[in-house]
């Protein structure tokens, strides 16, 4: 114990002593180098995850959740804009984005473990797994819902007449968020028996 | 004699009639053992304007489009907005008692299961041709028409 401090004493004292060899403007600029390579590697990598390709890449999100959304209306529609795994799943800005990343530590986890790596197992867990997902835009007021609907910009003239209803009603007001009516639009639902008020 | 000629003539003319293509009037032109080109999807109608009935039993038809409507074992999504209790809020049309009713005429607590597949009977509407012609009256228009002529006997 005593000699650990000894030995971090010593390397304090070396880094806090000025540098005998090198120049101010190569550790200046060389700092600012390898900082520009960290960063642009470490968001690159970040990148990656952040792909379907990867997302799609382990088999329980390739064989359970993406196969339903093939059929929605955000994998294929009139117009061909589509939403990708990370735009509904990722918060966009940067600090909740690692936040997010963070979390999703666990899912390597899950992964490694095999946590649901059968049918099976999927549909055991995907009340809960659902029920996180809805707890995190229910606590964001559905921000990934709104990075490309904006309430403002709804010309509700050009929704049916139950939509643009409810919209005024409960949207607008601020009443209730994207998720509480619109669950199970990208997905199957779990089973609801106690989740949806009947 | 006869019945010699008249079996080689029989067998010709099941024969032709075998050639003639099978065709179905919901299939088209195409003949049976091939595979149709359906027609595009039609877009059901989305005006939420409530349609009349045509008799008195028929279960009303969806005035709004249905596109992947969850309804299994899991969720309905109909009952999201159909159901008793949802009903007040939703402003939508609530369930008929009579779906709350077993075949006996009990009252359960919950919607029959023999009435829980909505679309079994509730079905949205498209613009579109009919297929086949109907001579369909309605009973009012039946009740109003002159009597007919009671038929001989």
């Amino acid at each position: 114990m005593r000699s650990l401090l000894e030995l971090a004493k010593r390397y304090w004292a070396t880094i806090r002593s000025p540098s005998r060899y090198y120049s101010l403007a190569f550790l200046v600029l060389g700092g600012f180098i390898a900082g520009v390579v960290f960063w642009g590697a470490f968001n690159t990598g970040m990148e990656l995850t952040n792909t379907e390709a990867f997302c799609t890449g382990c088999h329980e999100m390739r064989e359970n959740v993406f196969v339903e959304l093939k059929r929605t209306i955000h994998y294929t529609n009139r117009s061909g804009v589509r939403a990708i795994c990370p735009d509904c799943h990722v918060p966009h800005a940067w600090t909740d984005k690692i936040a997010r990343k963070m979390q999703a530590s666990k899912e390597v986890w899950g992964k490694i473990f095999g946590t649901i790596d059968t049918r099976e197992k999927f549909l055991d867990h995907r009340l809960e797994l659902a029920q996180h997902e809805w707890a995190r835009m229910k606590a964001n007021n559905s921000l990934e819902c709104r990075n490309c609907h904006g309430a403002d910009y709804m010309d509700i003239t050009r929704q049916s007449p139950r939509a643009a209803a409810m919209h005024s009603q409960f949207l607008f007001t601020g009443e209730k968020t994207c998720i509480d009516c619109h669950k199970g639009i990208a997905h199957r639902l779990p089973d609801m028996g106690a989740a949806l008020p009947h | 004699m006869r019945a010699a000629v008249a079996l080689p003539l029989l067998l010709l003319a099941a024969a032709v009639v075998a050639q003639v293509p099978l065709t179905d009037a919901m299939r088209g032109k195409t003949p049976v053992a091939d595979e149709t080109r359906p027609p595009p999807l039609g877009n059901a109608e989305n005006n939420d304007e409530r349609r009349e009935r045509v008799y008195s039993m028929q279960p009303p038809t969806i005035p709004h489009k249905i596109d992947n409507y969850q309804l299994d074992l899991n969720a309905n999504a109909c009952l999201g907005c159909h159901s008793r209790g949802r009903a007040p809020v939703t402003r939508a049309v609530a369930v008929s008692v009579s779906h709350y009713m077993d075949r006996d005429g009990n009252f359960l607590a919950e919607i029959s299961p023999r009435r829980y597949f909505c679309e079994q009977c509730h079905v949205t509407q498209v613009d579109a041709k009919p297929l086949v012609g109907n001579r369909f009256v309605d009973v009012d228009a039946l009740l109003k028409a002159p009597p007919a002529k009671a038929p001989k006997r």
